[in-house]
């Protein structure tokens, strides 16, 4: 072959390269544009919130990101509202209670149903699978129904029994236990141990990632939980934040800057139980990866 | 240390029996392994022996004592697994002490029985590890130190190697023999490799569809195996098999040549499988018992393997490492008369 067929071959083959890697860049290039996109639909709403809670009435209404003249005023009335603590402390207390529950029993049921044979095991699971098909809306009447017959509207007990334990994570639990290996209780069994420690000592730890997402999913969906409180509640003492707050909402007005003051400072528990948590699922994902 | 006794142990799942009634009785401080293709029922029999499968019928006695019915933990006996079963989130000293968990022991006393085992196992300045941290022997290590530290009866090992390289298997092949002479307790070892059987057992048990199929010392399955079976599946490569059929003096094989009658055992026209290990099958000059075209070598150093077809058949025969045959060379290979084995033809048993 000639020296210049040769050049011209290689000058091709570069041409090509460069070509890919122009492709390869614009693909990126849009890829990054995409998330940018939805990361900005993400963040607006919560720096709205933000930025309205530091505004004053009038200016609640402009749509700038920063108020003209900032304020900590919203904060200094919603914290110096007695009510807006009990409605913090009832909401924590609720929220951490189902969670407590939830991590406790729906990881239970999931590793009866996971990991013991028994007549009627697949029917009771389909079962309780079959109630997440039903709307929070159509059981909130049996649901009241229930409460009112035990005596148990406007209690704690009344807004917490409905969610103290879920299909859902009945449902999570039993397909993160599926990953147990049989080995790890069976050497457990030899090494002494009953039924109940070896859910407790070898089963619960080998899925905490799994735990840590169940927390964070029942505590963030209890901390935000409006239809049924609202409902269950009739006193202003049992209300938890999300009602609580539609009081600043009157016929006359609504209070938009003392509302997202309020929808601010509560989000705060919530980042907390995500950076404690977060660590157990990132934790997870990285040994799902590895398993060999 | 303790006896083993199984007494026509039957398991069965649904319509379907996977065990027929196996009798076994194992001397305590021997080192049993049950060997066997998968599906053979060795990891079953080893699990019922533990208390994780229910017996379907017949007796499994341990020191004498029936244990049907008796949970895995009254048993007292201690079983490693195939992927070591060490608790990923325990330190490998809470790992070994898991084991004393509910042992009425002082803390003291756990504590010396921890520090004695990992000397013994050396694992003395990995027990502050997690089981991540370790390499797959130093975690083979840990799951025997979490069995040992109970001081059982007995010691079920469920293909505990098979997970190691090649390498780090003879190693711990190695280090359970050793442990076995230190301690001295009842091992019962599963494995489907027949070499880690030979190199590690008192006595050999050789399974197959949920029968034995022969019981004995290495020595015995290996020079007189029972049947055709054990002959094929003790040694590697596996022992070369001809029909044939008793003519006069001699017996005509199905590759168009013959061998001298051995024994005087058998019927004229009587059908025979003729067994011969291909490290007893050499290749060496002078006429032999047949001759055939080399088809394919594997150099193995010392030795080199030649498969040569014989007639219709090809056969497995021994030649030099330093000078091999070529591929189609015709060879002559040799075999001493007591290395000729004999099965009946139809029931595939040995005939001696």
């Amino acid at each position: 072959m000639a020296f210049s067929d040769t050049l011209d071959t290689s000058k091709k083959a570069t041409a090509l390269r460069n070509s890919a890697r122009r492709k390869r860049s614009q693909a990126q290039f849009i890829r990054w544009l995409l998330l940018f996109a939805g990361g900005i639909a993400m963040i607006m709403p919560i720096v709205f919130m933000l930025s309205t809670s530091f505004k004053y009435p009038f200016e609640v209404y402009n749509l700038n990101l920063i108020p003209e003249e900032p304020t900590i005023e919203n904060y200094t009335y919603v914290l110096e509202d007695g009510r807006f603590f009990g409605w913090f402390t009832n909401s924590l207390f609720i929220a951490t209670i189902t969670t407590i529950c939830n991590v406790l029993f729906d990881s239970l049921v999931g590793y009866v149903l996971c990991k013991y044979t028994f007549p009627g095991r697949y029917i009771i699971f389909i079962a309780i699978l079959s109630t997440l098909m039903i709307p929070t809306e159509m059981l909130v009447i049996p649901w009241y129904l229930m409460s009112s017959a035990f005596g148990w509207l406007d209690t704690y007990w009344g807004i917490m029994f409905p969610g103290l334990m879920t299909a859902f994570g009945t449902f999570l639990m039993k397909q993160f236990f599926e990953t147990v290996p049989d080995d790890f209780l069976e050497a457990a069994r030899i090494d002494g141990l009953n039924e109940l420690q070896i859910w407790w000592t070898v089963a619960m730890p080998l899925v905490r990632p799994a735990l840590a997402a169940l927390a964070i999913f029942v505590f963030l969906g209890n901390w935000t939980a409006f239809i049924w409180p609202l409902i269950v509640t009739n006193s202003q003492e049992m209300y938890t934040l999300p009602v609580g707050l539609t009081t600043f909402s009157v016929e006359a007005q609504v209070e938009w800057e003392l509302i997202m003051t309020g929808a601010a400072i509560s989000t705060i528990p919530t980042l907390i139980v995500f950076l404690v948590f977060q660590r157990y699922i990132i934790r997870g994902v990285v040994m799902a990866g590895l398993k060999g | 240390m303790t006896t083993v006794s199984l007494n026509n142990l039957v398991k069965s799942y649904g319509d379907t029996q996977v065990l027929h009634g196996i009798n076994l009785d194992i001397q305590s401080g021997e080192f049993v392994v049950l060997v066997g293709p998968s599906g053979c029922g060795k990891s079953t029999t080893l699990r019922m022996i533990a208390g994780l499968e229910e017996i379907s019928a017949g007796d499994i006695r341990i020191g004498g004592d029936v244990v049907n019915d008796m949970e895995p933990k009254e048993r007292n006996i201690a079983m490693v697994f195939q992927n070591y079963a060490i608790y990923p989130h325990m330190t490998v000293r809470k790992n070994i002490g898991f084991g004393l968990r509910t042992s009425k022991l002082s803390k003291d006393e756990k504590d010396a029985r921890i520090d004695e085992v990992s000397g013994i196992l050396e694992l003395t300045d990995l027990l502050d590890r997690k089981p991540n941290q370790l390499s797959g022997g130093q975690r083979q290590r840990v799951a025997i130190g979490r069995a040992m530290v109970r001081d059982p009866a007995a010691f079920l090992f469920d293909e505990p190697l098979s997970n190691l390289d090649a390498q780090l298997r003879t190693q711990m092949r190695l280090e359970i023999k050793k442990l076995h002479q230190r301690v001295g307790n009842t091992i019962i070892f599963v494995t489907h490799d027949q070499v880690e059987a030979m190199t590690m057992a008192d006595r050999i048990v050789i399974m197959k569809d949920g029968h034995i199929q022969q019981v004995g010392t290495p020595f015995e399955v290996f020079y007189e195996p029972a049947n055709i079976f054990v002959a094929q599946f003790i040694g590697a490569p596996s022992m070369n098999m001809l029909n044939g059929i008793v003519k006069g003096e001699t017996i005509a094989l199905d590759n168009g040549t013959s061998v001298p009658v051995p024994t005087t055992k058998l019927n004229e026209n009587q059908k025979v499988a003729v067994g011969l290990r291909p490290d007893a099958l050499l290749v060496q000059e002078g006429e032999g018992l047949f001759s055939g075209e080399v088809s394919v070598i594997e150099p193995l150093g010392t030795d080199t393997l030649a498969y040569v077809k014989v007639g219709e058949k090809e056969v497995i025969a021994k030649a030099s490492g330093r000078t091999p045959p070529a591929i189609g060379d015709t060879v002559n290979l040799h075999a001493a008369p007591e290395a000729i084995h004999l099965f009946d033809a139809h029931t595939g048993e040995a005939i001696r």
